[in-house]
């Protein structure tokens, strides 16, 4: 343990610490522009010179080791002679155009010019201009400002896996580009906008639109996928202007995917703004009084037995929780939130959730994924894996699609039936499993659904129960796609038949009204026959059938519990009010109970939360990852040889914000664009 | 950068090639790449295309960006197509003070070309390089791997003129005189040698 003094300060730190990182360590601020904490050290910037009694010259504090007895000064006349130096030479070719660049109020360059650099600039000649470079729908590029620190190049390369950026030429010629130019095709590409320190690289969907210090911040997670990545929504006025990605070590460190970053533009479009009465065969605007008549003159006569409810991707569990409560006084249980038809069980909570939570990744040596594609499903999950693989020694094999997925992966063959295989002992992984330290197994809904889905959890809980349980580690892990998820099975919102059943009962004609909780991924033309009362917020599938239509908010714009894939239970807050007359969806539920004659009984989100936290052990629990205890799930069953459907086709379409996105669009369109291309010079 | 179509090794250069890899650890193969950029370049007549580039990158499995980094950060990796005879002219301080421009004006003028062009018949293409590391022999001009030296207008104007003729042409200097020693042979210690030698 190096012991050594920074401006008088003594501070002992671990080994292999960086003299920056100590300098951090007792509050010492080192200007820097390449050096970031999650990439590997480039040390090209110069920025971070310090003193190092001794060295006859300035360090670079980045890329020097701290060393016992090191005397560290920062705040010598020679310091601040060589920021100001290297400051100079970073604006040699920087152009002034703070007043037009994006980047301006939160850039790096314009504040360390400010704290560290010379009042004016003693360069006379022209400045170099590059010309900008084409990389996609998502990232604008003003390469003429680019400082050449190489974040982007690292974190694509390192973090991404899609090694597709570079520096071509030299010297003053020196550019930042993608691979001829082509979009960078990672689902986690809008992450190098964040990193650019300047403006080189800035968000396109955002360009021009707003500037950072008008807009108002809300933290608050995200519903893209079930990781629950922790976000801020900037907005000005009802409008959302971005989303940026907030610090959480255990969950998305700093990174969001693309989906998480740029759909905010599907939150302003195809937006239900006003109840709905389908009034012959016409859906007519409505006030919220006519539509709550309308329910309940539906409602008149309608046995218990004859109502099911079936509950979205994104639902908070106020609203599901309310939902609940409103079908149980209408006498239903039917309730049904696995919209894919998966099997995951609702009885035992470590059946349905990630045991070995998402920072477990970096402690596990061996993954077994059984049909999951987290590069698609969970693409910050994805690069957490990546990162174990690289830096852990995590080994990974794959039952289901062969997809590249950034790391190397055993590929065991896409047939669920290799399962019993693996239980019985006789399959390689069996051995890398029972061999391994801290082994995992991950479950994606893909495997879950269709006939045998039961019968594959069962498999996956055995081989987990005998080989993946260690003291203090639980190895079994399911990965959901649906944010809503895990919160709807802690409340238990599953019904026999499941979702398919609901549907074929509905199109036999033994349901009589089916309620909609934003669900858009199920086909509901099988629904015609039934009344169909549609609350959610965007015009998509589950509007198609129905038959009242109540507007309300989406993740944005309510302050709702959601539990992730790992059971951890977090709250969105309010960033802008939902549009026109939408309303949170647990009040409409309220409200209506009201109309039906049994008024639920809570009148605020804090009596509901009271309500829930009865029937959902740790709920008021926030942030907080609670061990489940282990327990027997599935149904014991025989697995036909076959391959596994992967779980997402479309990336940027999985729910209704996503495809009512034309940024979405966009990203499709681009990728559309490269198949082409790819084929056209690759012969 | 151009294109060419169906670029693979001839089974010489693929031995070469793997002769390279061979100098590195297991699994360190990338670090040949130079080489081989090198070697490809010559089979293909002088230059590189994004196709050549892209196999180099497949050959080594490294991602086509890192090679076509390495292939644009030096300047002997050419990207158009290179006349049969690249001239070289150097242009750094020593073959400058040394009557560089004067090479450069008779190579403009013989060839009718400028910097960095290349004649219609595809005979040669000239280019002005920094330190050639012979100003000994200053001042130098490399056509492809010949350097030839101690040059005056006149003498590059006949080795351009002899070149297009197709004859042979001597490399070195141009002048009385055995690589770097001195001009017009030896001019220290000849006494001392044959005293030495007759005694």
């Amino acid at each position: 343990m190096p012991t050594l003094t920074i401006d008088g300060t003594e501070v002992t730190v671990e080994p292999g610490t960086t003299v920056l990182q100590a300098c951090e360590e007792v509050g010492v601020e080192v200007p820097r522009f390449c050096y970031h904490e999650r990439l590997s050290i480039a040390g090209n910037c110069r920025m971070c010179l310090v003193d190092m009694e001794k060295a006859p010259k300035p360090i670079a504090s980045c890329a020097m080791p701290a060393g016992d007895g090191m005397v560290i000064h920062t705040n010598t006349e020679r310091v601040k002679k060589a920021r100001e130096g290297v400051m100079e030479f970073l604006l040699i070719n920087h152009p002034l155009d703070c007043p037009i660049c994006d980047q301006g109020g939160e850039c790096d360059l314009q504040d360390q010019a400010m704290a560290f650099g010379r009042g004016h600039n003693r360069f006379d000649e022209n400045k170099r201009a590059v010309e900008d470079k084409e990389m996609g729908p998502l990232i604008s590029t003003t390469m003429t400002r680019c400082i050449h620190c190489m974040r982007c190049v690292r974190f694509s390369e390192e973090v991404a896996g899609v090694p597709d950026m570079g520096a071509l030429y030299r010297g003053e010629n020196m550019q930042i580009t993608t691979y001829l130019e082509k979009t960078l095709d990672s689902e986690m590409s809008g992450n190098v906008v964040d990193l650019c320190p300047v403006g080189a690289l800035t968000s396109k969907p955002y360009a021009f639109t707003a500037r950072s210090w008008e807009l108002k911040h809300t933290e608050t997670i995200d519903v893209m996928d079930a990781l629950g990545s922790n976000i801020r929504v900037d907005t000005r006025g009802a409008a959302v202007m971005r989303i940026l990605p907030r610090l959480h070590e255990d969950i998305n460190e700093e990174w969001i995917s693309d989906k998480t970053r740029y759909v905010f533009d599907g939150l302003k479009a195809r937006r239900i703004d006003t109840p709905y009465v389908r009034k012959s065969k016409k859906l007519t605007a409505a006030t919220w009084a006519e539509a709550f008549k309308a329910i309940k003159s539906k409602l008149k006569g309608v046995k218990g037995d004859e109502i099911a409810a079936i509950v979205g991707d994104q639902a908070d569990m106020e609203s599901m929780a309310a939902l609940k409560d409103l079908m149980a006084s209408l006498g239903s249980t039917r309730i049904e939130c696995r919209q894919d038809g998966s099997a995951a069980d609702a009885s035992v909570r470590s059946g349905y959730i990630m045991n070995s939570t998402i920072a477990g990744v970096e402690e596990a040596d061996y993954l077994l994924l059984v049909g999951a594609n987290p590069r698609l499903e969970a693409p910050v999950l994805n690069t957490r894996i990546r990162k174990a693989a690289r830096h852990f020694g995590l080994k990974v094999g794959n039952i289901g699609n062969a997809e590249d997925l950034t790391y190397r992966v055993a590929e065991y063959g896409d047939d669920a039936a290799i399962l019993k295989a693996v239980l019985d002992g006789s399959h390689e992984a069996s051995a890398a499993l029972k061999k391994a330290e801290k082994p995992m197994i991950l479950v994606g809904q893909a495997a879950l659904t269709g006939e045998q889905g039961a019968a594959v959890l069962k498999a996956a809980r055995d081989i987990a129960d005998k080989y993946c349980m260690r003291e203090g580690w639980n190895g079994f892990n399911m990965l959901h796609n649906a944010a809503g998820r895990v919160g709807g099975l802690d409340l238990g919102l599953t019904a026999e038949g499941g979702v398919d059943g609901i549907l074929d009962d509905a199109e036999a004609g033994k349901l009589k009204t089916v309620f909609l909780l934003g669900a858009d991924e199920i086909d509901t033309s099988g629904l015609k026959g039934a009344t169909v009362v549609y609350v959610g917020t965007h015009g998509d599938e589950g509007v198609k059938n129905a038959d009242i239509i109540l507007p309300s908010a989406a993740y944005t714009e309510k302050f709702g519990t959601y539990a992730n894939t790992e059971g951890r239970f977090q709250r969105t807050s309010k960033a802008a009010f939902a549009p026109g007359e939408a309303r949170e969806d647990w009040s409409i539920f309220r409200a209506l109970s009201d109309v039906l004659g049994s008024t639920l009984p809570y009148d605020n989100i804090t009596q509901l939360r009271a309500r829930i936290a009865k029937d959902v052990p740790g709920f008021e629990n926030i942030d907080v990852i609670q061990v489940a205890e282990w327990g027997d799930f599935g149904k014991q069953g025989d697995i036909a040889s076959g391959g596994i459907a992967p779980a997402i086709e479309n990336f940027y379409h999985t729910n209704p914000i996503a495809r009512a996105s034309q940024i979405m669009a966009d990203c499709i369109d681009a990728r559309g664009g490269l198949v082409e291309e790819a084929t056209g010079t690759n012969g | 950068m151009t294109e060419t179509t169906g670029f693979s090794w001839t089974p010489e250069n693929e031995a070469a090639a793997q002769k390279h890899i061979a100098k590195y650890p297991e699994g360190r193969q990338q670090s040949a790449v130079m080489p081989l950029l090198d070697i490809a370049q010559r089979q293909n007549g002088g230059h590189l295309t994004i196709e050549i580039m892209e196999y180099i990158a497949d050959y080594l499995d490294m991602a086509p960006i890192k090679v076509q980094e390495v292939a644009t950060f030096y300047t002997m990796y050419n990207h158009k197509p290179m006349g049969k005879h690249h001239v070289q002219v150097c242009g750094t301080t020593p073959c400058w003070l040394r009557g560089s421009d004067d090479i450069i004006a008779a190579c403009k003028s013989k060839l009718g070309i400028g910097m960095g062009e290349t004649t219609a018949d595809g005979q040669f293409t000239l280019s002005e390089v920094e330190c050639a590391g012979a100003c000994v022999n200053a001042p130098v001009v490399a056509i492809n791997d010949d350097y030839y030296e101690d040059l005056t207008a006149d003498s590059i104007s006949n080795i351009l003129d002899d070149l297009a003729a197709g004859k042979e042409v001597k490399p070195g200097p141009q002048v009385d005189r055995q690589t770097s020693a001195p001009v017009g042979g030896a001019t220290t210690l000849k006494d001392f040698i044959s005293e030495g030698e007759g005694a």
